[in-house]
């Protein structure tokens, strides 16, 4: 059990040593979303209307980017270099291995919400969170469902000259629908239909409340099951469909 | 542990893809200790056999142990004792050979010295360079590395040195010679003929999925024919060649001839056939048999 926990461990410090190594990851990871919290916060100043919805909406987005669409591209490249065939060549037990990689994209999640709530506190007049308790949950939730749905759209990206398309092509419309730069309840009824469908709107839901308005644990169970159910669905896919090979010709 | 159990052992292997019989019933052995090639054109069916010993495809038909294992079901205590050196594989790019190596190291049970292995390997003046920053040569070397740092019994080289230029060739051959000098059962791939003949104990000549012949590189060139070839310059300037089992007899006809008319023999050699004639001789049989089809 202890020589598990240390294959992983030291997995999960090989990805952390890594990771800050390489720019474009961290830009990725952690400048874009940063970015779009000040650029909105700007524009949005006058309003605190809305700096309460930006900052639960890209803190959802910070859950997308460091699990989401840093696993999708991460593997596909993995997969595509046969870093992937050459770990599967060694005792590592597979396990362990996802294991590290997941607990590294959760690392940068939460350092990602902390700045993002921190940066709601002390500079958009929102205060500290109301239920923390709820927060993680949701939090927790969305790690989960989000990072499985990465591993799942992995599989289906050919190669790694494509992963960007394939990942955009998701995230840019699921953002926008979702709800991170405005209240979902003063869009058009189909795209209102459309959020309801998405784990992201809901994820969203689930910290506005714990982070903003304050509203009961109990009134938001709906929303944390819908996140839960994409969770399954996610989870299967991405069990059902990994490859630790690149696909020939 | 039984040495004189073979460390890998293969009975009418049979793999085939959606359409293709990549390979269509193999027989071989490697006994412990031993350097054995799989020598062939590309396409041949080398990759799809070692892949099947390696655990990353399952056979379609066959016996296969090795190490006493079913590779097939990938068992943990097979891969602590195995080495892989891959056709071809990329690694982390924003991490030094000597964080590689020493975190390989931790996935095996009793791993070498890291720094034993990274000169072993040739990789101290880079040990401590990003390996985005490599040359070929270098990041075949941490391959090597990363293949060796657990100590294996057994190492699988897919093609080792494709792509090398010839001192890199040389350093990567050495590399192989000093496993077999600890022991390590090798088992490697090569289209290269001048390879198999300086590295292996022995050797299997492979195309389209089956083994045209095994031996040690030497007796492969005797065995598979036993002739003599004799080759000379006629009156005309002309080269011409003769094969023989009896070199005796057509030389003294030769010379005997060439004195009677008071002339020499231009170019006159005696030689027997290289692993490089057999392997000619072998795939090109081979292709024509199927040819009609």
């Amino acid at each position: 059990m202890t020589a598990a926990i240390a294959l992983t461990w030291r997995q999960y410090r090989l990805e952390r040593k890594m990771f800050w190594r390489n720019p474009s990851a961290a830009f990725f990871n952690f400048v874009l979303p940063l970015l779009f919290l000040a650029l909105f916060g700007a524009i949005f100043a006058g309003s605190q209307q809305d700096l309460d919805v930006i900052v639960p909406g890209i803190a959802g987005m910070s859950i997308m980017t460091t699990t989401f669409n840093a696993l999708a591209m991460n593997l596909v490249f993995l997969r595509e270099q046969g870093v992937l065939k050459r770990l599967r060549g060694t005792p590592l037990p597979s396990g362990n291995y996802l294991a590290g990689l997941a607990a590294h994209a959760v690392t940068n999640t939460a350092i990602q919400l902390g700045i993002v709530i921190g940066a709601g506190a002390l500079l958009f007049g929102i205060g500290l969170p109301h239920d923390w308790l709820m927060l993680v949950t949701f939090a927790a939730a969305g790690v989960v469902c989000l990072a499985s749905l990465g591993v799942a759209l992995s599989h289906a990206i050919p190669n790694f000259d494509s992963a960007p398309a394939y990942v955009n092509a998701i995230f840019l419309p699921v953002i926008v629908v979702s709800g991170v730069f405005y209240d979902v309840d003063h869009v058009p009824a189909f795209m209102r239909d459309i959020a309801q469908v998405l784990p992201l709107t809901h994820l969203i839901d689930g910290l506005s409340a714990a982070i903003v308005t304050g509203a009961a644990f109990a009134d938001h169970l709906d929303d944390l099951a819908v996140v839960l159910i994409w969770a399954a669905l996610g989870a299967v896919l991405a069990v059902r469909g990994f490859s630790w090979e690149a696909r020939r010709g | 542990m039984d040495s004189a159990a073979p460390a890998i052992l293969v009975r009418d292997l049979h793999k085939s893809y959606a359409n293709v019989h990549a390979v269509q019933g193999i027989d071989f052995e490697v006994a412990t200790g031993e350097v054995f090639g799989l020598l062939g054109p590309n396409g041949a069916g080398k990759t799809t056999t070692v892949e099947v010993l390696e655990g990353y495809r399952l056979r379609t038909s066959g016996i296969v142990s090795v190490l006493g294992h079913d590779p097939g079901g990938r068992p943990r205590a097979l891969r602590e004792r195995v080495g892989i050196v891959l056709q071809s594989s990329g690694i982390y790019r924003h991490a030094t050979p000597r964080e590689l190596v020493t975190h390989w190291a931790g996935f095996y049970p009793a791993p070498r010295d890291i720094g034993e292995v990274i000169a072993l390997a040739g990789l101290r003046e880079c040990q401590d360079v990003l390996t985005r920053k490599l040359s070929g040569g270098q990041s075949r070397r941490l391959d090597f590395a990363l293949a060796l740092v657990g100590d294996p019994e057994l190492v699988f080289l897919d093609e080792p040195t494709t792509g090398f230029d010839p001192a890199a060739r040389r350093a990567a051959w050495d590399t192989i010679r000093a496993l077999a000098d600890l022991g390590k059962t090798v088992l490697l791939t090569t289209h290269y003929l001048d390879e198999a003949q300086a590295l292996c104990d022995r050797v299997a000549i492979v195309k389209d999925g089956r083994i045209l012949a095994v031996g040690a590189p030497a007796q492969l060139g005797v065995g598979a024919s036993s002739r003599y070839r004799v080759a000379w310059r006629d009156e005309s300037g002309e080269l011409v060649g003769r094969e023989t089992d009896d070199p005796t007899a057509l030389l003294h006809q030769l010379t005997s001839a060439a004195l009677a008319r008071g002339t020499g023999l231009a170019d006159l050699s005696v030689s027997r056939p290289s692993l490089e004639d057999v392997y000619l001789e072998l795939t090109a049989e081979a292709g024509l048999q199927e040819a009609p089809r």
